[in-house]
């Protein structure tokens, strides 16, 4: 045993995706689900859990199989164990989440043409030892849930008043209610989610000089 | 006068580079110019400067809108008094008045907000003010309804400033017309707030008298009354955005822009062509569409038509720069306005997102212009050599 399980270089595998190399503001893949279920928070959260188990555990099986996938057909199989994990998503949450698989609708079977997914088993899994693998999937889930939840986060609660379903905004603000308040409507479009990861990604480059262009 | 200059002048050795406040010297530059023409020159290559720097230039289009938002305020007060029925009763001045006091906070509001935000962002840089915003500042209240909530027009000045103009680097660097940016944010967050027929006419508490529409005459004219009444629309007495219902404090504003030589008047002339062929081609399929059968002239009284090929086609920096580019961006304008104002029941005014759309498109015009007069040159140089 060279390393140890939580050594330095693990532990940035778990770390850097949630920071300085985040899949979405960084490498910006996986953005079109960023914009299309983060109009609240329930749903974001669910699908960055999704999506962390997918990558995770297809991380885990490729890079178990990485010395046995002959090298010209490797996406046919990577792809083949994404939908396979995809599909057992799926129907679990068709299982015991029933009105939040309902509001994800096609994205969660679209998880098998996100970009992170097929970035992280060629980058990573077919080179790598399985336990770091489920490391990176681990982290890359992670960074992509983070950013989805923060965009989640902004959207529901100026879009619908709302966090997680839970009335924040009382109903007694709003103009239909004698108040001055209106939900921004913009919110729920996706354009705002677009513009939300702008600055996210505009505050996280404004603070880590490395991540600027010159 | 005199003190100020002293004041500014005594200030300067405090913000120099390497004193105490120097952090505040984009603030002092910025206020400095404010007041007076400033004595620099170029200091290398071959330049030449005239008087007029970027704020006097903006100075003269705030200039051109004053007829716009004097009737502006006008009408406002006028439609009051007229919703609650005490017209009759009602003298010159306590219609201006009462114009005036609701007109004021919205000016306010988008001068406080929109400067505000250029300061900051100004100093964080360590660059000039930059100082586009005057006019920006005048043209967010003229195109707002006049029961719009202040905070929402400071929501989305500041929306407009910091994602139109400060992301793309400032004045003279963004893509769209900030003052229009700012309207459709609001007009795709709060829908209520900015159509339908309620938000044209201040009732200031008081109950309307029986009869009492409060809708525009486009309003109107989509659904199917075409009884425009054309003298009123064209001085400016009908309900709308604050300072877009006079057609003609609007003229008086683009006689200024046109004799300053400041707005353009190929964009203006091309942008009313452009509607008066769309217009006519609409007429042409009319049938038994009250809407669509509109004549052509009377597109151009109601709505914000008028007051957008005037004050917002012309913005230099988000317009086309090539001449010939200019007339077709302006002839675009046109003919999108009236396309979308009779066509799209989504959007009952077409004039706002047919020009941030032909904004969008202006640099690749441009492109076509000047590849296309290169590519003449070069055909010109070959069969001469």
């Amino acid at each position: 045993m060279s390393e140890g399980l939580f050594s330095k270089k693990n532990i940035g595998l778990l770390g850097n995706p949630i920071g300085s190399n985040n899949p979405i503001t960084v490498q910006v893949l996986g953005i079109c689900s960023a914009l299309a279920v983060t109009a609240q928070l329930k749903p974001a959260f669910v699908m960055a859990l999704s999506v962390t188990v997918v990558v995770a555990f297809g991380n885990v099986i490729i890079s178990l199989l990485r010395n046995t996938i002959p090298n010209r057909i490797r996406i046919i199989v990577q792809l083949v164990v994404i939908a396979a994990l995809v599909i057992i998503v799926d129907q679990f949450l068709k299982a015991f989440v029933y009105d939040v698989s309902k509001q994800l609708s096609v994205f969660v079977g679209l998880i098998i043409t996100n970009c992170i997914l097929m970035g992280r088993l060629e980058a990573f899994a077919l080179a790598n030892k399985p336990w770091p693998s489920f490391l990176d999937g681990i982290g890359n889930g992670a960074g992509y849930g983070l950013i989805l939840i923060i965009i989640a986060f902004f959207r529901e609660l100026f879009g619908s008043g709302t966090l997680w379903g839970y009335r924040i905004i009382p109903e007694s603000w709003y103009i239909a209610n004698g108040g001055f308040y209106s939900n921004n409507g913009m919110m729920i479009l996706p354009p705002m989610a677009l513009i939300t990861v702008g600055v996210i990604i505009w505050v996280q480059r404004s603070r880590n000089s490395k991540l600027q262009e010159k | 006068m005199k003190f100020i200059q002293k004041f500014f002048e005594n200030t300067k050795p405090f913000v120099q580079k390497g004193a105490k406040y120097h952090w505040l010297h984009s603030t002092h530059d910025g206020l400095f110019t404010l007041f007076f023409v400033q004595k620099n020159t170029s200091k290398s290559g071959s330049h030449i400067h005239d008087f007029i720097d970027l704020k006097r230039t903006m100075g003269l289009v705030v200039l051109a809108l004053i007829p716009a938002l004097l009737m502006g305020m006008y009408n406002t007060g006028y439609q009051h008094f007229a919703a609650v029925g005490e017209l009759a009763s009602a003298s010159f001045w306590q219609i201006f008045f009462y114009g005036f006091l609701r007109v004021m906070p919205f000016i306010m509001v988008s001068y406080i907000v929109g400067l505000g935000i250029e300061f900051v962002f100004a100093q964080l840089r360590g660059h000039e003010i930059q100082e586009g915003f005057l006019v920006s500042g005048i043209l967010i209240p003229l195109i707002m309804p006049i029961n719009t909530p202040l905070w929402m027009v400071a929501i989305s000045t500041a929306f407009a400033v910091v994602f139109v103009k400060e992301v793309f680097g400032g004045t003279g660097m963004n893509i769209w017309n900030p003052a229009l940016v700012a309207r459709a944010f609001l007009f795709f967050a709060y829908p209520s707030q900015m159509s339908g027929d309620s938000v044209w006419v201040s009732l200031g508490g008081k109950q309307a008298v029986d009869g009492f529409s409060g809708a525009t005459p486009m309003a109107q004219a989509a659904a199917g009354h075409a009884n425009i009444d054309i003298w009123n629309s064209f001085i400016g007495l009908i309900p709308g955005s604050i300072g877009e219902t006079s057609t003609l404090a609007i003229l008086i504003g683009a006689a200024i822009l046109i004799i300053t030589g400041i707005g353009s008047w190929k964009i203006m002339l091309s942008t009313f062509a452009g509607g008066a062929a769309m217009g006519l081609l609409l007429n042409a399929f009319a049938g038994s569409n009250v809407y669509m059968a509109l004549p052509f002239w009377e597109h151009f009284i109601i709505g914000g038509f008028a007051f957008g090929a005037v004050f917002m086609a012309t913005d230099p920096v988000s317009g086309s720069q090539t001449e010939k580019g200019k007339w077709i961006y302006g002839f675009l304008i046109g003919v999108l306005a009236i396309m979308i104002r009779v066509v799209n029941p989504a959007y009952p005014e077409g004039m706002m997102l047919a020009i941030l759309l032909m904004n969008t498109f202006a640099p690749l015009i441009d492109h076509y212009i000047v590849e296309g007069s290169i590519k003449k040159r070069l055909k010109q140089a070959k069969v001469n050599a």
